[in-house]
């Protein structure tokens, strides 16, 4: 499950490419993407277009990000989930938290 | 521990300690010019003329390398090869046949009868050393693996009998409620020791119950951890006559607090009241709810909530959906693992599974439990489980009624207070926010005698406070209940008005005293409504049960005439007075 991260074009926008299955196997890689974003990161993007599968444990690094970003004033989108993926999120209501699209 | 052997360790082991050597040869000579080799590289030395000798020694002398002509009287190197192997067991002692042979079969059929290697006659003293040493490294090697693998077997057997224990104390914790109930039907299957799934059910002091189902992140012991505090504070709260929301507030409060950031419960709180005929729902990231019911057809309960222990209490949403329910409708509730569990060839049993196992049960009679166990079984084959798998269902029916709680250890009915008086007013805002009723409940239960009828008690009051509330305060009309649109417009609209109430007050006057029989406490309920034509009220009005007229009216007046010694309104109807008395 390779991770790549890159900047937006605003430069102020951190998108983290998850590929395969994202579960526990990724912990480590998902959280130093994000950890090693470099400075002046304002919002997150996690591009889940070549994610196939995605396990509460994700759902839980999700939540790291989260608090990572800043907590309730964390601006994180989860795009180009595939319907399994969207249905994991939809069922645990993670749309209150991050923008899903 | 030790560490594994590198080639310089294994060398200087061969250096350093020496090894004990069988040899075994019919030839003398070439016994004793090895033999002075091997002594020479400062090994000590076994020699056997044959096959038998050879096994005897390997015996009584346990040597750490073996070295076997191949061809010998009485028995052959082959024979002894065999022995010796069947022998020495897991134990790994290098077995080197000594040959002059050289054709592929023979030395073929050396290695088959359980030889590792070959050194050739004549001797050459360079290559013996380079193979002892080499198969000393293997022997080594071997060993450690052996001894490492001993202890991780032991570690985890360790491991296992604590987490054994502390299931022990866990299950002391968690299984105190009513999972047993005749209304209850329910399937676990924990992937480990500690499953990442609960499954909570308690007994309300008033009756109904309350069950819940939660999904941990991960399982095993961690899962468990957070489940501890989970089960002592739903099934302390239940008691107390605690409603679903306050309960399920509580609870994710306490996870926040507890659990790692990314640790989570998905879960699904249902009260269930079995006297209304209605249940309520609070479902956080579980899978959907099935209302299977007897008559009409499936109801959904999705997941409308984030699971708990992730939003603070001020962003929190613990409110229910209120669904109404016939005697005999069944809730299905079940965990992710139901919906996870794959057949040979991969496919996920899902949601389509579930739904066509249960549905058009209304027509067959069969119960949705056996419907779905089945589905499952007969979908997954001989395939285990990825995940624990959870599955419960609850029977709107249940004869038991005021389920009386377990009366715990009561030291004597005479001790605590015997005569006291208490006023308790809530007002405003906070009427709509908060439920005095564990509150009341405990002060009363502060007397043994009226301890042992915490359920009437409850009853009592709750029936008291919910009058004033609804019907008072709010001023909803009851009749609005008799149709299943109007119920939904009474539960919606008294959401409504509660967010709105001001200027209003409930205030409940206790007072007990002692009596020669046991003690009498009488409650006042008064509330700020507009009150009500209790003078021309059916049920007040009537001595006999059967003058009631419809189904579901003045259920709750009902209840009071019955539990209380006596009833009386004052004022405009919105002063209540009862007397409830006790007997030793």
């Amino acid at each position: 499950m390779p991770i790549h991260t890159r900047r937006g074009h605003d430069g102020k926008t951190l998108i983290i490419r998850i590929e395969g299955r994202f579960d526990f196997s990724t912990h480590q890689a998902f959280r130093d993407a994000y950890e090693h974003g470099g400075t002046g990161i304002h919002s997150y993007v996690v591009d889940l277009s070549e994610a196939t599968y995605l396990d509460s444990s994700a759902l839980g690094m999700l939540l790291l990000l989260r608090d990572y970003a800043g907590g309730d004033n964390a601006t994180i989108a989860i795009e180009n989930c595939n319907s399994d993926v969207r249905k994991i999120l939809t069922i645990s209501n993670f749309e209150q938290l991050f923008t899903i699209r | 521990m030790d560490v594994p052997a590198t080639e310089s360790d294994a060398d200087s082991a061969a250096a350093n300690g020496p090894l004990k050597v069988l040899i075994a040869d019919d030839s003398d000579s070439d016994r004793l010019i090895l033999k002075t080799l091997l002594t020479r590289l400062g090994h000590h030395v076994l020699d056997a003329a044959n096959g038998h000798e050879a096994v005897a020694l390997f015996h009584s002398e346990q040597p750490d390398i073996v070295l076997l002509d191949a061809l010998m009287p009485a028995m052959d190197g082959m024979e002894a090869a065999r022995e010796i192997k069947r022998c020495a067991g897991e134990r790994m002692v290098p077995l080197i046949f000594i040959t002059s042979l050289s054709a592929a079969e023979d030395l073929a059929r050396c290695l088959e009868a359980g030889g590792d290697g070959f050194l050739s006659k004549p001797y050459n003293r360079v290559m013996i050393e380079a193979k002892i040493n080499a198969f000393n490294r293997m022997r080594l090697m071997h060993q450690t693996l052996s001894e490492q693998r001993d202890l991780m077997h032991e570690r985890n057997r360790q491991l296992l009998e604590e987490q054994h224990m502390a299931r022990r104390v866990f299950d002391n914790v968690a299984h105190t409620g009513c999972l047993d109930a005749p209304n209850i039907r329910y399937h676990a299957s924990p992937l480990s020791i500690f499953s990442g799934d609960v499954l909570f059910a308690s007994p309300r002091p008033a009756g109904g119950m309350l069950v819940f189902a939660g999904d941990f992140t991960g399982h095993g012991l961690p899962a468990a951890m957070g489940a501890m505090p989970l089960a002592e504070t739903f099934y302390g709260m239940a008691r107390k006559g605690f409603d679903g929301a306050d309960i399920i507030r509580e609870i994710n409060q306490k996870l926040v607090h507890i659990l790692p950031k990314n640790m989570f419960c998905c879960g699904v709180m249902v009260e269930a009241d079995f006297e209304l005929s209605q249940l309520k729902v609070w479902n956080g990231g579980l899978p959907d709810g099935w209302l299977v019911g007897s008559s009409a057809a499936l109801f959904r309960l999705p997941s409308r909530h984030l699971p708990l222990g992730i939003l603070n209490a001020g962003q929190f949403n613990a409110e229910m959906e209120t669904i109404r329910t016939c005697p005999g409708d069944r809730l299905l509730l079940m965990t992710d693992g139901v919906l996870e569990c794959s057949n040979e060839s991969g496919e996920l049993f899902g949601e389509r599974g579930v739904r066509l196992a249960v549905e058009g049960l209304d027509t067959t009679g069969r119960h949705p439990f056996d419907a779905l166990m089945s589905g499952i079984q007969r979908f997954t084959g001989s395939q285990k489980f990825g995940d624990d798998l959870t599955l419960c269902c609850v029977e709107m029916d249940y004869q038991e009624g005021f389920a009386a709680l377990p009366a715990g250890a009561v030291p004597s009915i005479l001790a605590g207070p015997a005569e006291w008086t208490c006023m308790y007013e809530v007002r405003e805002h906070s009427l709509g926010e908060f439920n005095p009723l564990p509150l009341l409940l405990h002060i009363c239960m502060e007397v043994p005698g009226l301890r042992r009828k915490s359920g009437e008690i409850y009853t009592l009051l709750s029936e008291l406070y919910n009058n004033a509330l609804e019907h008072g305060v709010l001023e909803l009309p009851s009749e609005w209940k008799y149709t299943p649109e109007g119920f939904g417009r009474y539960y919606s609209e008294r959401a409504l008005r509660l967010s709105r109430v001001s200027d209003h007050y409930i205030r409940f006057s206790f007072h007990h005293e002692p009596m020669q029989w046991g003690g009498r406490l009488r409650v006042i309920c008064e509330d700020s409504g507009q009150g009500f034509d209790f003078q021309n009220h059916p049920v007040l009005q009537s001595t006999e049960m059967e003058q009631i007229g419809p189904r579901y009216a003045g259920r709750g007046l009902m209840l009071l005439k019955q539990l209380a010694e006596s009833i009386r309104f004052h004022e405009q109807g919105n002063r209540v007075e009862i007397n409830y008395d006790w007997y030793f």
